[in-house]
């Protein structure tokens, strides 16, 4: 574990460290793939753009007004680079709101630009699963195996090893590559990133040591990721249909639609 | 995968079915650790590891006798730019919220004493700061950079730890007032 990197001065948090490369490595990928579907890559890049900033400000400013009274203080907090005042759950939901609408009025292909950022999305999952073992976070439940890591003077399953190993075998599934037969549907590809990694957290949440429980013994996660993957399974579905009814599409030459 | 192959939605319906029968699986026969369960680990969700050390007043403190209220454990040195610059905020935290209580806890081993009085002194700052004389406390932390903050809540869990500052008063008022607020 190394929650921490020095630079001199500076107390940098490893994790975010590794988020911000995963996401500029991700950007950088989602541009030559977007190339290569046919897209604008210019135009994805400033969607991608848009959403991050976006949610930044989102997540800033759900935090602020969910602590109104500790922010009318201090109100330049609101500018502050402590990664600890954000919401990211709100600002995941302002980024995606305002990069849909931003796509909509640029009338940007929804369902090919999915496609488009799915290799990053892949990327930065597994880099999030680095990021949990170099924080500690996403941390196992004690366990007695020839596996097991020991963390903090305990045995514990390695549950960051296992996301990340899941993380590269789903990366490994929806890379693009010749002969994806699904690959001629836009937004399949997406979609099967989204229904795996809900399968991967539904499956490893059995051996975290940090899960939220419902009714005694319930976790919370694993609930949320079998509603995800049944609403994702049914849009594969949806979509699998709908391109069946339609005239076959354009591919290019790795079997990817136009 | 084609969706009007009649395969495609049985193999979702078994899918999610398997789905379903695991999470009940793994709900009877392998339970979460228990909240009772946690260790003393100075990390996010663990119990905090107690500790006594004494105050330049020469008072003793002990951590554990502080359960019930909310604890915000700072570890500090005179020579640490961001420490003198969070140090205000952390005092008007003392002051302002008589509901916390605010443990500046002084790296001595890597600091000397009286540069740390007259940190205090010239900084203004009235914190009756504890002296980690041997460094035990903050190598039972795990502290790697200074300052390093933890918000600790009424039943002596750790729920948010903040590597390097300068932490801001807002950041210090908005984690310690919702603690406070749990019941």
């Amino acid at each position: 574990m190394l929650p921490v990197v020095d630079l001199g001065p500076l107390s940098i948090q490893t994790s975010g460290l590794l988020l911000l490369i995963g996401v500029w490595v991700g950007l950088l990928r989602t541009e030559r793939y977007a190339r290569k579907l046919g897209l604008d890559a210019n135009q994805i890049y400033n969607l991608a753009a848009i959403g991050l900033i976006s949610g930044l400000v989102g997540a800033r400013l759900a935090y602020a007004a969910q602590n109104a009274p500790a922010f009318s203080r201090n109100l330049l907090a609101l500018l502050s680079l402590k990664p600890e005042m954000l919401d990211p759950l709100a600002g995941m939901a302002v980024g995606l709101l305002t990069a849909f609408i931003y796509g909509q009025q640029k009338k940007v292909p929804f369902w090919p630009t999915l496609d488009a950022f799915t290799p990053a999305a892949a990327i930065i999952m597994i880099v999030i699963g680095f990021s949990h073992l170099a924080s500690g976070k996403a941390f196992g439940a004690p366990a007695n195996l020839p596996w097991s890591i020991t963390l903090w003077g305990t045995e514990r399953h390695p549950t960051q090893i296992y996301e990340i190993l899941a993380a590269i075998v789903i990366a490994a599934l929806i890379w693009p590559r010749e002969h994806q037969k699904w690959a001629g549907t836009p937004g399949v590809r997406f979609l099967i990133l989204l229904a795996a990694s809900a399968g991967a957290r539904l499956f490893l949440e059995a051996f975290r040591g940090d899960s939220l429980l419902i009714f005694t013994s319930l976790r919370i996660a694993q609930v949320v990721a079998w509603l995800i993957l049944a609403g994702v399974l049914w849009l594969i579905a949806r979509r699998l249909s709908s391109q069946a009814g339609q005239p076959a599409e354009s591919t290019n030459q790795n079997g990817e639609s136009r | 995968m084609n969706a009007n192959r009649p395969g495609f939605p049985l193999t979702a319906a078994a899918l999610l079915a398997l789905a379903a029968i695991w999470i009940a699986v793994t709900s009877l026969f392998i339970p979460a650790p228990a909240a009772a369960d946690v260790e003393a680990v100075p990390r996010e969700g663990f119990a905090a590891p107690d500790f006594t050390l004494t105050s330049l007043s020469g008072e003793t403190v002990q951590l554990s006798a502080l359960r019930g209220k909310v604890v915000f454990l700072n570890f500090w040195t005179s020579w640490c730019p961001p420490c003198k610059t969070e140090m205000p905020a952390i005092q008007q935290l003392s002051e302002q919220s008589p509901d916390v209580a605010v443990l500046a806890v002084n790296v001595s081993d890597q600091d000397r004493l009286e540069d740390a009085q007259l940190f205090l002194a010239s900084n203004r700052i009235n914190l009756d700061a504890l002296l980690d004389s041997d460094g035990s406390v903050s190598r039972l932390y795990q502290v790697e950079a200074l300052p390093t903050s933890f918000f600790i809540d009424k039943q002596g869990i750790i729920r948010k730890i903040v590597y390097g500052g300068p932490i801001s008063s807002a950041l210090l008022f908005a984690e310690t007032s919702s603690l406070v607020e749990e019941p």
